[in-house]
């Protein structure tokens, strides 16, 4: 059994920096405040929140009262689509089919509230084509949805392109910036977006935040009611600590943005190219340039990917899988079959995620005992010596 | 998730592999699906005198072949044709419900190679 444990699904989520757990902690039992109180514990709190709050919006060129806090990233993108549904005219939303569930699930929610949506496509890195978000407007759309980062293969997509497609056409534009956030520079403006999801575990935050940026001056109908909070929109007690945070942890990202993008994507590349010089039958999916920094997502023919993770993690490398088996579903990931990748090789995907703690040594353990555990599961697998039969036939 | 014994089953399966001149071969399953098994019988006085598996799939159908294998040798070919998944999941204490699917397969190879091996000898 080894004892080494090699985290490497920072995509999945991350660990809490002590520096974000040591700003948190105070807030739980001293500082404990309700926000909305008066009293100085309350205003201790209240300021604490929006100290929070100033630094969200400092780190995307957000104003403040553009931030509002919310339980994550899934709730974000949930409430950007229906909250604008909510309160505009017309009945077309345009997306793309690689997005986040958050975003698809929703979309199909709206679908039997009578809305119609266009699930764009993407090209072989799962890339959106501009022209195509242009082509699918009409006087019907109401809201534009396309990704920042993509989650499983890591591809950038053309955001400001878009936005400014959209803005030509006055249409909303949201973007779920779930993985690009601490990850990539993200500034709204020069995006041009006028909604944006983001969650503080991607970027070594806590677990259960997140927030939505809404431009100011653009309507949406509130996600929860009963109070004051979040400008009336989201009512309910903040997530006091969770807030503190996530201001923590955005900032420290942000102020170290392109070390990380460097050292991490260093790291990267050596992992891809030491996996491509020692394994036959690899790809890579996604772009191999316009990717997220931390984002290595390959498929392995002939092998499933459940059984690899599971080998993986007996070799104490954590990873993850879009194959069938480790979505619950009988399909494979619907962004590797969205980039034209048939079943049987989407089945053999494997993603691996950079953090903040990765070394070099890490990269080695990965790139010595990989190459071993996909060779023994090809040497297990029918598909594996069907196919030397027929190369040697 | 997974039961000890499957594990166990998992990172040191048994049988694994093929066998020259197979009295009868199956292969069942769909690689769309994410499971493919083959299964070889070597048969002889109408005993299962060996059984080799090779899986394409998840840890759970590579366990239930693996399992199933070792169930199945030293039995008669009617006793193999009886084996059922429950057997063999029951054998390995159990799978995840969402799981039980996977291992439809190793009844199903053993019962493609049983048929194989009727053809050939009938």
């Amino acid at each position: 059994m080894n004892h080494q444990l090699i985290y490497l699904d920072n995509a999945a989520t991350t660990a809490v920096r002590p520096e974000v757990l040591d700003a948190m902690l105070p807030y739980f039992s001293k500082a404990y405040g309700n926000p909305s109180s008066i009293h100085s514990i309350g205003r201790e709190a209240k300021i604490a929140v929006e100290t929070a709050r100033r630094q969200v919006a400092a780190a995307i060129g957000a104003q403040p009262q553009e931030i509002y806090f919310t339980a994550g990233g899934s709730e974000s993108d949930n409430w950007a689509l229906r909250g604008i549904a909510d309160v505009t005219q017309g009945k077309h939303i345009i997306t793309s089919a690689v997005e986040h569930h958050a975003i698809l699930h929703t979309c199909e929610y709206l679908e039997t509230k009578g809305y119609r949506i266009t699930y764009l496509p993407v090209d072989e890195y799962g890339r959106v084509n501009p022209q195509d978000v242009k082509a699918a407007i009409t006087d019907d759309t109401i809201l534009i949805t396309i990704m920042t980062a993509n989650n499983e293969i890591g591809t950038l997509e053309p955001i400001a392109e878009i936005a400014a497609i959209a803005k030509d056409a006055g249409i909303t534009f949201h973007t779920d910036a779930v993985q690009a956030v601490g990850a990539i520079p993200i500034d709204v403006n020069t995006l041009g977006v006028d909604m944006l999801s983001m969650s503080a575990h991607k970027f070594n935050g806590p677990k259960g935040i997140g927030a939505l940026y809404i431009r100011k001056g653009l309507r949406i109908s509130p996600l929860i009611f009963g109070g004051a909070q979040e400008r009336k929109m989201r009512a309910g007690t903040e997530n006091l600590a969770s807030i503190v945070g996530f201001g923590k942890a955005i900032e420290l990202a942000n102020a170290e943005l392109d070390a990380h993008a460097e050292k991490l994507s260093r790291l990267r590349d050596k992992l891809i190219n030491g996996v491509f010089e020692a394994i036959p039958d690899v790809r890579l999916n996604g772009h191999p340039i316009d990717r997220l920094p931390n984002n290595f997502n390959m498929c392995f023919r002939f092998i499933e990917g459940e059984s690899l993770l599971m080998r993986l993690d007996l070799a104490g490398i954590e990873g993850s899988s879009g194959s069938a088996c480790t979505s619950g579903s009988l399909d494979p990931s619907h962004v590797l079959l969205a980039i034209g990748l048939p079943h049987e090789i989407a089945h053999g995907s494997l993603r691996l995620t950079l953090g903040l703690d990765t070394t070099q040594d890490d990269i080695d353990y990965v790139l010595k005992e990989l190459p071993k555990v996909v060779q023994s599961l090809r040497d297990m697998s029918p598909l594996y010596t069907s196919c030397e039969v027929k190369e040697n036939a | 998730m997974y039961s000890e014994k499957v594990m166990d089953y998992f990172e040191h399966p048994r049988n694994v592999g093929e066998i020259e001149n197979a009295s009868g071969t199956g292969t069942v399953g769909n690689p769309k699906c994410g499971d493919i098994m083959k299964m070889d019988l070597l048969v002889e006085d109408g005993i299962i005198k060996d059984a080799k598996f090779k899986t394409f799939g998840c840890c759970a159908a590579v366990a239930t072949s693996s399992m199933a294998t070792e169930m199945i040798i030293g039995k008669t070919v009617e006793e193999a044709l009886a084996l059922t998944n429950k057997e063999v999941t029951d054998a390995l204490g159990g799978l995840p419900p969402v799981k039980l699917h996977c291992s439809v397969l190793a009844e199903e190879s053993i019962h493609a190679a049983l048929e194989d091996y009727k053809k050939k000898h009938a």
